[in-house]
């Protein structure tokens, strides 16, 4: 869909394309800065009024030998003038800064999409490194596409020339030349940019000049060059109205845990060792101790998750994040955490798994071991993030949950959301639900205090180290309800395995009930949790569009489940339940409501995209 | 102080369980020594908590009228590092012992003691593993045959105190289980020390290595296989008296006094030491080579993490206020939807 007008720009007649939206990657070597360049032409696409979705793909390794297949680090924006939920099945615009970069991305790109190569890097042996035997540049391989090629490493050195800079700096402004030139493509301003510049680079005028001189010329180059003759724009989209921001999930999340803390006027602690994808979490909140957040970087996972339990037993709100290898770690203390029944959170910014699995790549395999990776009868709380924006309101929510009902809670989110980027309605603090916590007050009268006593939620008593008269031991061994004293009586152990299950369980009279979009009954319910979100709810939509009656639901509660889901799942004929794992909601829902189900799976590291569920949909339906 | 203290006795940190060590177990006497020494403290009983792991050892919180948790295997340290982070004004003992210290928790120990938490960790050392019943643990020695080791111990044993003062311990100190008053004396002197402090207790397991540390506890013996480090005097041991330290290079080697020694001539025993070296050579002086030193080794002044973690928190409120999140939202670069 677009239309297109004539426009003198800069005296050369060149046309103006109006789309609905774009995608674009830029891709290169890990080095080569393309993961500035995709944040800084988000933000720039936010902040023109798009609705956004992105998408950062990169290797585990920090510097893989340059030019090689194994080093190519991507990333990829949707930006369109309607509300969008994923980065984009395929590419409109690629950018391909050496040859490595264009082996492996090309097979994204739409037929007749826009590839941008930097030329200057199709030597011999960048072109032997990717896998080539000749230059695809010149073997007409690349002749379905519009091929601009672009000396981009000669056009830089030129613009920063006179600086005094050497080669090799002058070759890392490049990445600024090729989003001057993608800006220029899609008639973005440079000005958040130059202001970025600006601010990373102050202190060094000779850097800031350079960068500034790069990202123009390669605008410039756009504008002024015959080889390009269209430009394309793409128009603000209808949010709802309010200020917005940019955030990456594990950003949302971040403010997510700081908030709830002050929604509970309580300070944040979080323990927590470094690790791919959840580290962005320990610095982002490291950065707030004016907030009353204090950040332990542990020795261990294993501390991190003890530590965790001493700060919610001191009081705080405790939390620990890390990913699958070290929930796994961590599995003997979380049961610690569910047995002493005090409020914390464990946050698993899911990668492909198993073992060190691929750190940098996004799965959702780690369902089964949030629910069930411990030892004894241990349930929990298990809650998903769908978005990086939805991180911040999971959060708060995790902790209403966690401190209401006197448990540690699971919160589920993935590399794809945690590095991901949308557009968030910035809240106002002030319109935030309190979460009122209650300690037992000191005892002056001898009055023995029963640590697991409980109220009407099961939930026991958070008394609090230094209140005169609760003194109290708590510990891993079973213990009586009631007093906590040790107990190996085998009716008590029974007992307080169905009250500690029970109690997980009265959580579902405290959460909204499942939604669904599209109708509520019908011939196929999609059903996904966690970052499948958007592209679950875009193929359901477009199946819609296309006459079929496919409804969506997506979960938010997956331990327990809304009380109302089993109704919902049994108002439709067929169930398919799209996972990146190999059908681990699947088997839970099965197990749980004996139900049929089609299953729909990957695990390639990679987010599913649109077509690849909106195809299943059609295979069901024919 | 202006405000009083009740008068506690030793009965008011007796909790209502019952204590279920084996009879004749060295971790009574631990614990009826820390009962008589916790009213002394001046410190009010709800800041007082107890952390442990797992093991005999690790019981001890259960028995005790104060805040505490029975933890998991090792982890003591950490768990009191999370709670010492946000309650500075607790006073935090941990209990531990050989296994759930220096194997399964090894390394939560290392890093308590190097980050200089606020914290007393006491180590009960029986050099076996008693819970479970009778394996070797990290501190037997060599050749020792146990349930696990038919063929004797092939696994060259740790040495806690060596290990504290590796990890640049503030605080280091052995003592007896039986040698009451010295024992009541060393948890004092830890509880009053600001940083992390680490005592190991010699403990005996009647059960499973009853009698590993007879040369220590032996009223015939111990004059000759135990030596009393006090600060600022010279190494002397012995029934009469009559045997030293003396430093022979960089090692350490007994001499008789007399014969053209003099105490002058002796190692001079300094527990402020900024090097950790002389507190370190102490440490490897074992039986039946050297007489064993108890006592403090070591106790120094050192940054302390839970202050300088708060002391980051209140720098930066001071700084910056308390955190507006309105203006934290709002922070960067933001466009309006109308």
């Amino acid at each position: 869909m677009s239309a297109s007008t004539d426009q003198e720009v800069n005296g050369a007649a060149k046309s103006v394309v109006q789309l609905e939206e774009a995608t674009v990657r830029f891709a290169g070597d890990s080095g080569d800065g393309m993961q500035l360049a995709g944040t800084q032409f988000t933000n720039t696409s936010a902040l023109a009024g798009n609705d956004v979705a992105t998408f950062p793909d990169f290797p585990a390794e920090i510097r893989a030998p340059r030019g090689t297949l194994a080093g190519v680090s991507g990333f990829q924006i949707h930006f369109a003038s309607t509300d969008i939920f994923t980065p984009g099945d395929a590419l409109d615009t690629l950018v391909a800064m050496n040859p490595a970069a264009l082996q492996t991305n090309l097979g994204d790109l739409e037929p007749g999409g826009i590839l941008i190569v930097n030329t200057d890097s199709f030597d011999a042996k960048g072109i032997a490194q990717a896998g080539y035997d000749a230059s695809p540049l010149e073997d007409g391989s690349l002749s379905s596409y519009k091929l601009f090629e672009v000396p981009m490493t000669k056009l830089t050195r030129g613009a920063v020339e006179g600086l005094g800079l050497s080669q090799k700096m002058a070759d890392r402004c490049r990445n600024f030349f090729a989003m001057g030139l993608v800006y220029w493509l899609y008639g973005r301003s440079l000005d958040a940019t130059l202001r970025f510049i600006e601010s990373k680079f102050s202190g060094k005028p000779e850097i800031v000049e350079a960068n500034s001189r790069s990202l123009k010329a390669g605008r410039n180059y756009g504008e002024t060059t015959d080889a390009f003759v269209s430009s394309y724009r793409v128009d603000r989209a209808k949010l709802e109205p309010g200020t917005y921001r940019n955030v990456t999930g594990n950003q949302a999340l971040a403010w997510g845990l700081m908030t709830a803390a002050r929604l509970s006027q309580k300070d944040l602690f979080l323990g927590s060792y470094p690790i791919t994808p959840a580290s962005d979490i320990l610095h982002e909140l490291s950065k707030y101790k004016n907030f009353g957040v204090r950040t332990f970087q542990a020795e261990d996972e294993i501390a991190a998750m003890t530590s965790t339990i001493g700060a919610a037993f001191g009081g705080s709100m405790a939390i620990t994040t890390s990913s699958g290898p070290g929930i796994a770690l961590k599995g003997e203390a979380i049961g610690l955490g569910m047995m002493l029944e005090l409020p914390m959170l464990i946050i698993n910014i899911q990668r492909g798994g198993p073992s060190t699995g691929l750190p940098t790549k996004t799965e959702q395999s780690d369902l089964l071991q949030a629910m069930y990776g411990r030892n004894g009868e241990s349930p929990l709380p298990v809650i998903a993030a769908r978005s990086p924006g939805d991180c911040f309101d999971v959060a708060v929510e995790a902790w209403r949950i966690a401190s209401r009902f006197m448990v540690p809670v699971m919160l589920l989110s993935d590399g794809y959301i945690a590095n991901g980027a949308e557009p968030w309605k910035i809240v106002d603090f002030e319109s935030l639900a309190k979460i009122p916590i209650v300690h037992p007050a000191a005892r002056e009268n001898g009055e023995p205090f029963l640590p697991y006593e409980r109220n009407q939620r099961l939930a026991r008593p958070w008394a609090l180290p230094g209140t005169p008269g609760l003194m109290h031991r708590l510990g891993g061994l079973e213990k009586q309800d009631g007093t906590g004293n040790v107990s190996y009586d085998p009716d008590n152990h029974e007992e307080m395995c169905r009250i500690r299950a029970r109690k997980v369980e009265l959580v579902a009279d405290d959460i909204p009930p499942q939604e669904l979009t599209g109708e509520d009954h019908g011939d196929l319910l999609v059903l996904s949790w966690g970052g499948t979100y958007g592209a679950c709810l875009s193929a359901a939509r477009a199946a819609r569009a296309e006459g079929l009656k496919v409804s969506h639901a997506h979960l938010r509660y997956i331990n327990p489940f809304p009380r109302n889901l089993e109704t919902v799942l049994r108002n439709f004929k067929k169930i398919l339940i799209p996972e990146l794992n190999m059908g681990q909601l699947d088997l839970m829902i099965r197990n749980r409501f004996l139900i049929d189900t089609v299953r729909l799976t990957k695990v390639q590291g990679k987010p599913f995209i649109i077509s690849e569920i909106l195809h299943k949909i059609n295979e069901i339906a024919a | 102080m202006s405000t009083e203290l009740p008068v506690l006795t030793s009965a008011d940190f007796a909790s209502d369980q019952d204590v279920r060590w084996c009879p004749g177990c060295g971790d009574y006497s631990i614990l009826a020594q820390m009962k008589k020494v916790l009213p002394t403290l001046g410190i009010p009983q709800e800041k007082i908590c107890f952390i442990s792991g797992i093991g005999c050892s690790s019981r001890f919180p259960y028995y005790l009228n104060t805040y505490g948790i029975h933890s998991i295997h090792g982890r003591a340290p950490a768990v009191a590092t999370g709670l010492k982070a946000v309650r500075p004004d607790m006073t935090v003992f941990v209990i531990t012992g050989d296994g759930d210290g220096l194997s399964i928790g090894g390394n939560h120990l290392m890093h308590a003691i190097r980050r200089n938490l606020d914290i007393n960790i006491i180590l009960f050392n029986n050099r076996i593993y008693g819970l479970t019943k009778g394996q070797y643990s990290p501190t037997s020695p060599l050749g020792k045959v146990t349930k696990s080791t038919p063929m004797g111990a092939i696994d060259n044993p740790l040495h806690p105190l060596s290990i504290a003062i590796g990890c640049e311990a503030t605080f280091v100190a052995r003592s007896i289980d039986v040698h009451i008053k010295h024992l009541g004396a060393m948890l004092k002197r830890a509880a009053e020390h600001r940083g992390t402090a680490f005592v190991e207790v010699y403990q005996n397991c009647n059960v499973f290595n009853d009698g590993a540390f007879k040369h220590a506890t032996d009223r015939d013996t111990k004059a000759e296989t135990v030596i009393e480090l006090e600060h600022g005097k010279p190494l002397i041991f012995g029934k009469e008296r009559s045997h030293g330290i003396r430093l022979n290079g960089f090692d350490p080697e007994v001499v008789d006094l007399g014969k053209g020694i003099s105490e002058d001539d002796l190692l001079f025993h300094d527990e402020k030491a900024v090097e950790p070296s002389l507190a370190y050579l102490l440490s490897r002086m074992r039986y039946p080579e050297f007489p064993e030193p108890i006592g403090v080794l070591r106790a120094v002044d050192r940054p302390k993490y839970d202050h300088e973690l708060n002391y980051q928190i209140e720098t930066a409120r001071a700084d910056k206020g308390p955190g507006d999140f309105d203006e934290l939202f709002n922070s960067g670069e933001t466009w309006v939807v109308a």
